[in-house]
Parts: C-alpha cells; sequence; structure tokens
C-alpha cells in the first residue's frame, strides 16, 4: 500500500503538471481564436462596404452579363447598339473609344477614361436578369484568380488604389444636362480602407445563402 | 477662344474656337468641310462619323479640345486610301444612296468595318453598322456595297 502510494503520488504530480500545460495552453489557443474572429468579422464588413461600391451603377454597368454596356443610375442598356465585341471593346466603327475619349467631355456629356472598356463576362456581377450578384457570388468571383487576370490580395488593392478606370467612378462627370453623375456610395478613401481591411484578412468571402 | 493646330486628312489646319466646341462644328464652320453631316448632336445616328487615328469617332460629341495631335479622316479625304476608295467605287456601283444624308457616315464606318475585317459577315456588317441609322432603309444596298468592296480588296 505504502509502495503504491509512493509510486501513485509522482504520476499524480506528472498528471497535475500536464493538466495545467493544458490549460494553460487551451486558454491561449483560445484567445488566439479569439483575436482572430475579430479580425475575420472586420475583413466580412469590410467587404460589404466594398461590394457596396462594386454594384454601385458607375461600377456595376460596365461589369455587365450582357452583350452590351449599361448606362445611368437605372442601369439601362446602351444606346446607339453599342455591344461588347469580341474584347469587351465594342466593335469596328462602333468601338468603345469612338466616342469615349480619355478624358470625360464635359460639354457634350460623355464619360471618359483611359483604354475606356467592358470588364471580361468572368467579371460579371450581375445575372442575364440584370439583377446584381449576391455578395458572396461576387466576392467569389473577384477572388478567383482564374477569373480575375491572376490578381491576388495586394493586386487587387493596387487595382482599387490606382486603376483608371476604377478612379473614374469617383470622377464621372457631368451629364447631357450638366448635373453630376453619381459617384458610389463610398467616397474614394473609404473604398480603398475597406478593401485594405478586407485584403489583410484574408479576403473573406460570406457563405452563399 | 483657344487656338489649335488640326491634322486634317493629312494637312496641318489652324481654328480658333471655343475648347467645348464639338469637331464636327469646327469641320463644318470653321473648316467649312460639309461634307461631315449632323444628325442627331448625341451620337446616336452616326452622321457624323471620322476617323481619329482611324478609329470611327462620333465627330459631334467630341470637343476639339480633346483632339491633339490625333489625325482627323473625313468623307473629304477618305477617298485617299485605298480602302476608302473601293467602299467609295462599291457605294457607287450598287448604288446604295437615297436622300444621301447619312452616307458619309455610313461610308466612314464600312471603312474602318473593312480595315479591321477584311471578310466581314453578314453578322459583323450588322454589329459595325449597328451605329449608322438611315431613315431611307438602305440597309440592303449597304450591306451589298460593303460585301462588294471587300471583294475588291482580295
Amino acid at each position: 500500500m505504502l509502495a503504491n502510494r509512493r509510486l501513485l503520488s509522482p504520476l499524480f504530480g506528472l498528471m497535475f503538471i500536464v493538466g495545467m500545460a493544458c490549460l494553460v495552453l487551451s486558454t491561449r489557443a483560445g484567445s488566439k481564436r479569439d483575436s482572430a474572429n475579430p479580425k475575420l468579422a472586420d475583413g466580412l464588413a469590410a467587404w460589404e462596404q466594398v461590394y457596396s461600391v462594386l454594384v454601385s451603377p458607375r461600377c456595376i454597368n460596365c461589369h455587365t452579363a450582357t452583350n452590351y454596356p449599361q448606362q445611368g443610375d437605372d442601369r439601362h442598356r446602351h444606346f446607339a447598339n453599342v455591344i461588347r465585341g469580341r474584347e469587351g471593346r465594342g466593335v469596328p466603327a462602333l468601338s468603345c473609344i469612338g466616342c469615349h475619349q480619355e478624358v470625360n467631355a464635359e460639354s457634350t456629356g460623355v464619360p471618359g477614361g483611359p483604354d475606356w472598356h467592358l470588364a471580361p463576362l468572368s467579371m460579371r456581377w450581375q445575372d442575364t436578369n440584370n439583377r446584381p450578384l449576391s455578395s458572396a457570388a461576387v466576392c467569389r468571383s473577384v477572388t478567383d484568380r482564374a477569373k480575375n487576370e491572376n490578381m491576388d490580395g495586394r493586386a487587387l488593392l493596387t487595382h482599387h488604389q490606382e486603376a483608371a478606370l476604377v478612379l473614374w467612378a469617383w470622377n464621372p462627370g457631368r451629364r447631357l444636362d450638366g448635373s453630376m453623375r453619381t459617384p458610389p456610395p463610398l467616397a474614394h478613401e473609404q473604398f480603398v480602407t475597406a478593401t485594405r481591411t478586407w485584403v489583410e484578412a484574408g479576403t473573406p468571402c460570406p457563405r452563399a445563402k | 477662344m483657344a487656338t489649335y493646330q488640326l491634322n486634317v486628312n493629312g494637312q496641318t489646319k489652324k481654328v480658333d474656337a471655343d475648347p467645348s466646341t464639338p469637331l464636327l462644328w469646327v469641320l463644318r464652320e470653321e473648316l467649312k468641310m460639309t461634307g461631315t453631316k449632323y444628325g442627331c448632336g448625341i451620337s446616336a445616328c452616326g452622321a457624323c462619323t471620322v476617323h481619329l487615328n482611324g478609329v470611327a469617332t462620333r465627330s459631334c460629341i467630341v470637343p476639339v479640345s480633346l483632339i491633339g495631335n490625333q489625325k482627323i479622316t473625313t468623307i473629304e479625304g477618305v477617298g485617299a486610301d485605298p480602302v476608302g476608295r473601293a467602299v467609295q467605287n462599291a457605294w457607287v456601283e450598287k448604288d446604295v444612296v437615297q436622300c444621301g444624308y447619312c452616307q458619309s457616315g455610313q461610308i466612314m464606318s464600312a471603312v474602318a468595318l473593312l480595315k479591321a475585317t477584311t471578310k466581314p459577315t453578314d453578322t459583323n456588317i450588322e454589329e459595325s453598322m449597328g451605329g449608322n441609322l438611315c431613315r431611307c432603309a438602305t440597309y440592303v444596298r449597304i450591306r451589298e456595297a460593303i460585301k462588294r468592296a471587300a471583294e475588291q480588296l482580295t
């Protein structure tokens, strides 16, 4: 009995130490998860801000699922029988740059920017019934490097910060009647900040509903 | 007002114009080149089509301030080009024109099409010429003439 006690004492001691170690480690792991979750939550919240811009008319009118661009805040079909063409730049004799110059033409109400063109169909952000795709679907599309011209998170951030046609959305010029076109719902700086938060969180996408 | 040096049909033309003036009106009013027509004024009909660096462009909506040193080709100068000449010949051969008002623009667009697509299909023609309206509905003869010009060029 005494011998057994002598044997069990170190064993209990060892079990106690192991148990405490596990407790400490599990507490640490828990705190790590707690710190990761807010980052994920922040990333997802930031994505929703990014999404609100992407599906605004200034962006989605050229990210169509159709054979033609759209125009206006009501996103109606582009007038003058303009069509997408093989490379999203219209067709000979009816190309995008045949009207859209390198900058906005304020006196004639024609928007412009460098190499005016449609986004490829792989980057369509609406369905064929003209409804914006869900936040989850757009996120999956934007983060799919097979569809997005092989852009990783850092490249997506740069795209949102610097791409000329992205920047145009915040300088969309005047309509023919002289009124200003509606910009996206966030300021460009806010859009970039939201994109950065989303990228730093690992470009998380919401779950499809 | 500002002074612009424009390259029109290979010649340098100096014009004084308000920067917001559409190229169409500089051509017609300042340079008296009236072959390019005013139709709708909002790029919806194609009557005002010219080429800017070879790109078929609606001159009614491009302010002169945005032209810079781009080469402007108008209906008056397009015949100096082999494709332009072939299109004009085909237009005459097929007797395309009815009232004629839209035909400058039609020819400028047809030339742009044939420079990009040597043997255009009916679909190519319908897509590329879809922005050029003709109230006389000469579309069938326009298509025949484009195909005839393509034959002549091959």
